[in-house]
């Protein structure tokens, strides 16, 4: 912005016309960038601050109250110095003289301005749609209105049969009203289900009591003798009795303002991906009134996405593009599960996937188009809807995944919640998040009360999901249940932490084009919003750092988490535990004596056989490691790294009378090529000798099985939080070639993985056919990317050596005592 | 009132990093941000007692090992939404050299 127009000292004034859902999610992201930019000021049509639009359909329902649903209070404008005009109209923009002017003469200034002026519903231009009794279902007024008609009168009649029209229905019959829904289409909401589900869907709601007339033309609204509306008259001559017509037949972008103003209108106000008019560079415009390449959005979640682009400008972060959304859809009638996202009514080049078990109630189709997921409807069973979505938004590849595909993500194996996932069948006292152990009632107050959309929000005010992880799908499945309808979903790409706007790809790609070498360079260069970053990036930008300019870029001890500081597992009490590398899990007589001896001598409370053929010694002061370190004079096994940890083996061709393979000396070369190896998360490796598997290959980052005519090298699988089986890359002849292979393969993660994230997810990122083409198809590019591992590897060190014998950052052990 | 007690070196701390003191038997976690500035906080997480001495320090925080609470350095207490504070003891730098003061002080902030 030109600063110097402005008298010196005052701020920049900005104006917001439109108090409804995406203006004032825009103010909110903008006050979170920076509070102190502009002097703002509010008009709003409606009498009411801010409140939340799509929790109308549970008002009228009588779920909900009015006053449990405004979002923001009047304190809060006051609060943040927001000067707010509600009941005022804006009814003109002075472009030149940059003043906007209320139906009361209002009259203010600005130098940015935000055009957020929703929509409004469609009337068909019908004789009688003017008659009292007839309405629209937009804001608190006609909510208000619906309330007092069902009251005092008997009969309902609501034309549109789509997402808003049965909710109308649905709430005027739980007040008591006999309900007909009327509707032009042959079946229910036909922009987002297919024939088969909406007859589904027609079943329960008559079942509620509801009743339908389909592929109905309405001619005109006949009025009663009081005057009021008394009919609903067809195309084809028959009628209906009404006391209340509710029009839900579409909505059209509200631009009456922005065209008055002469700015570019077409299907709404065009904005760019910065959300800015086309016409007028000092205005913008958000939400339901705007056009976007051509697409108007009518759902929260999209018009959320916009709100932070707009921010993002209008605090001159300027990084931020809008480039449009993908949409799914809730209805929220309790007691109806429904979910519908992408082209579900599939077509040419298109797959289905269909399960259907009318008796049930349970309706699920799948679309697939070129290997991706395309669209998707589910009736009856919508648990799976928040996983669908995710798949479909990040266009990943399904084909290795398809015939589970229909399951749900539970099918690939998720033991922490698996068959209870159901987060609208849970009791409040459930619990959601094992890790931090809040429970499905904390989750839906926290939602209701702070006004919550999204899962970082529910992660910030309730810690459920912030921890493992494993619970998020279920979150998402309490945040879409409790907000009814769309919730936004986090958006598509994640900025890295609250520290920056970059993605963890940005970063990656500016630490490698420009040649970053060190964390202040990069938090300098991408602009960071923080002194030093914190506990999230950190860690992130030092392993970027490392993996990308291996000897050239400074480790920094200090960004590294407390156990990779101190190379040892912080416990619980503060105390660390030691697990010493045992190569292969093989160990010796003279490495047991010495751990007994270091046990005894440290008085070591805990010595435990770990999962990963080794022994752990628990419950280390840290003043104590490097004396342990030292007596032990065995190597560090990392098991506190992102790095490799174990490479487990089974007893293989020397000993066993199944074995083909020596899959005990495979392990201890591949571990003794590969340890001290950081990487993007920890690596797990193992090696069995025959197809019976003892040394479970399948779950591991790289397993590797022999057969008689060689080995079979398998890769990204997992056997913690969520379980997936390894997929097959390759089979080799020789032991030098599974080297070669499952470096190579290693290395590519460790280049193009994203912080704390494991080979399976990667893998999932970038597709197996990806992996293929460069570990496999590219026999030159393998060999590079090996050759690029053993470059890094030469330059690490055994972290406990150094520390035992050479002092390296003594002060890390040493407690100074006073 | 306490006399100042020297710890150690300004230096001897690491640069967004801590050390951790005994005294009495208790311990003290002395941290030093990246503009030099020390702070003094009993080594215990109002959370579940982590030890503060061993978290990432950042700007004017630390974030704690064990579960990730953010505890403010300058008045121990920890980030919305966790609610809980450590207590802080005063200390100062003079020509190099950091001091503490043992009786724990009223936090400022
Ligand atoms: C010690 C050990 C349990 C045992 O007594 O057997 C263990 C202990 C811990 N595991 Fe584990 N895991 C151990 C084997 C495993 C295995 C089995 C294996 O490796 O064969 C798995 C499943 C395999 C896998 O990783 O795919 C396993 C899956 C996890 C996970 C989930 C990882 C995931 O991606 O889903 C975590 C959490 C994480 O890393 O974020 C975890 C985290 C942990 C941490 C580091 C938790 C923490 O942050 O403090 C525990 C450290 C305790 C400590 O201080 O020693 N541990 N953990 C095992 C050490 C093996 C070793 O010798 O190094
Ligand atoms: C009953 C109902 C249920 C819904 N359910 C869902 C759902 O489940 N999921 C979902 O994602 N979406 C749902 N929606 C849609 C969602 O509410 C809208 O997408 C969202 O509110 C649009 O936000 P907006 O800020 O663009 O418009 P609004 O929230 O409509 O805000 C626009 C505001 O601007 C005011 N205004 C207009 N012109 C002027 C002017 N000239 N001067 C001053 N003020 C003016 C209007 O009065 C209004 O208050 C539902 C909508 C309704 C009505
Ligand atoms: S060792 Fe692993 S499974 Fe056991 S409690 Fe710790 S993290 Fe959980
Ligand atoms: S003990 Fe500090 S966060 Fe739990």
């Amino acid at each position: 912005m030109d600063m110097s127009e402005l008298p010196q000292g005052k701020k920049p004034r900005l104006i917001l016309v439109g108090n409804g859902m995406a203006g004032v999610r825009t103010l909110e992201e903008l006050l979170k960038l920076d509070g102190s930019l502009y002097d703002i000021t509010v008009f709003g049509s409606e009498p009411h601050p801010n409140y939340n639009r799509i929790l109308l359909s549970p008002v009228l329902a009588g779920e909900q109250t009015l006053e449990e649903i405004v979002l923001n209070t009047r304190e809060w404008y006051a609060e943040n110095g927001i000067t707010l005009h509600t009941g005022k109209t804006v009814v003109s923009i002075d472009r030149a003289a940059r003043q906007v002017v209320a139906d009361d003469g209002t009259a203010a200034g600005y130098d940015r301005l935000i055009l957020a002026t929703g929509s409004c519903p469609y009337i068909p231009p019908l004789p009688g749609t003017d008659l009292p009794g007839v309405l629209a279902y937009r804001d608190i007024a006609d909510t208000q209105a619906m309330i007092e008609a069902a009251r005092q009168y008997q009969n309902a009649v609501v034309i549109g049969g789509g997402l808003l029209g049965l909710e109308a229905a649905n709430g005027l019959s739980l007040r008591g009203m006999d309900v007909t829904v009327v509707h032009l289409n042959a079946w229910l909401m036909e922009r987002q289900l297919d024939p088969a589900a909406a007859a589904l869907l027609q079943q329960s709601l008559q079942a509620k009591g509801l009743k339908f007339r389909l592929g109905a033309q309405t001619a005109q609204l006949l009025p009663g003798e009081n005057g009021r509306v008394a009919a609903v008259k067809f195309k084809d001559g028959s009628t209906l009795s009404a006391d209340l017509v509710v029009f839900a037949v579409g909505i059209r972008p509200n631009t009456e303002l922005a065209e008055a103003a002469k700015l570019h209108c077409h299907r709404g106000i065009v904005v760019t991906d910065t959300l800015q008019t086309v016409t007028d560079p000092r205005i913008y415009a958000v939400g339901e009134c705007v056009s976007h390449r051509g697409v108007a959005y009518g759902l929260v979640a999209p018009l959320f996405e916009q709100g932070r682009v707009l921010a993002n400008h209008l605090a001159r972060h300027g990084i931020a593009r809008y480039e449009g959304s993908v949409t799914s859809t809730k209805l929220k009638v309790t007691g109806i599960d429904l979910f519908s996202a992408g082209h579900f009514l599939g077509g040419e080049g298109c797959e289905e996937i269909l399960l259907s078990d009318p008796i049930g109630g349970v309706y699920k189709k799948l679309v697939i188009k070129d290997d991706q997921l395309a669209g998707a409807v589910l009736y009856g069973d919508t648990k799976d809807g928040a996983w669908y979505f995710r798949l479909l938004r990040e266009g990943r590849s399904v084909r290795d995944i398809r015939d589970h595909l229909m399951f749900g993500e539970d099918h690939l194996g998720d033991l922490g919640h698996r068959g209870e996932t159901r987060a609208a069948a849970m009791q409040d006292g459930d619990e959601v998040c094992g890790c931090n152990g809040v429970c499905k009632g904390a989750i839906v107050k926290a939602i209701k009360d702070k006004g919550l959309f999204t899962l970082e929000e529910v992660r910030k005010h309730t810690k459920a999901s912030s921890s493992c992880g494993s619970c998020t799908g279920l979150v998402e499945q309490i945040l879409a249940f409790t907000l009814g309808g769309d919730y936004s979903e986090a958006p598509k790409v994640k900025a890295l932490c609250g520290c920056t706007e970059h993605t963890h790809l940005d970063v990656r790609a500016a630490i490698r084009d420009r040649k970053l070498l060190s964390i202040p360079e990069v938090m300098r260069q991408l602009e960071w919003r923080t002194p030093n970053g914190c506990a999230t990036c950190r860690p992130a930008l030092n392993y970027y750092l490392i993996s990308t300019w291996p000897g050239e870029a400074q480790d920094d001890p200090q960004s590294r988490y407390i156990n990779e500081r101190a190379h040892a597992n912080i416990q619980k009490d503060g105390s660390y535990s030691v697990i010493p590398r045992m190569w292969g899990g093989q160990t010796t007589p003279a490495e047991l004596k010495r751990i007994a001896l270091v046990a005894e001598k440290y008085h070591v409370p805990t010595v435990k056989v770990t999962g990963g053929q080794r022994i752990d010694l628990l419950g280390v002061k840290k003043q104590d490691l490097p004396g342990i370190w030292a007596d032990l004079d065995m190597p560090s096994g990392h098991a506190y790294g992102k790095a490799l940890r174990t490479v487990k083996t089974c007893v293989g061709s020397e000993w066993c009378r199944f074995g083909t393979q020596d899959s005990t000396r495979m392990g201890i070369d591949l571990e003794k090529a590969l340890w001290k190896m950081w990487a993007p998360h920890k690596v797990k490796l193992a090696v069995s000798g025959c197809p019976r598997n003892c040394a479970e290959v399948a779950i591991k980052d790289v397993g590797v099985l022999g057969v008689d005519s060689g080995w079979e090298i398998y890769v990204a699988g997992n056997g913690g939080i969520k379980t997936e089986v390894a997929q097959f890359l390759v089979k080799v002849k020789d032991a030098a070639e599974v080297l070669e292979y499952s470096g190579a393969f290693l290395q590519l993660y460790r280049e193009e993985g994203i912080y704390l994230e494991r080979t399976v997810h990667y893998v999932a990122r970038v597709g197996m056919d990806y992996v293929q083409a460069r570990v496999l198809t590219d026999a030159e590019g393998r060999r590079a990317l090996y050759a690029r591992l053993q470059f890094a590897l030469q330059q690490e060190k055994d972290p406990w050596l150094e520390r035992a014998r050479d002092g390296v950052q003594q002060h890390e052990f040493a407690t100074i005592t006073l | 009132m306490n006399p100042w007690i020297r710890i150690c070196a300004l230096d001897d701390i690491p640069r967004l990093g801590a050390r951790v003191a005994t005294l009495g038997g208790e311990a003290i976690a002395v941290f030093r941000t990246e503009d030099n500035a020390v702070f003094a906080l009993h080594d215990r997480c109002p959370h579940k007692g982590g030890p503060l001495s061993q978290g990432i320090v950042h700007g004017r925080s630390v974030t704690c090992p064990l579960h990730g609470w953010r505890i403010g350095l300058d008045n121990g207490r920890a980030e919305a939404p966790d609610e809980g504070a450590a207590s802080c003891l005063a200390v100062k730098v003079e020509g190099g050299d950091v001091y503490l003061r043992a009786a724990a002080a009223a936090c400022t902030a």
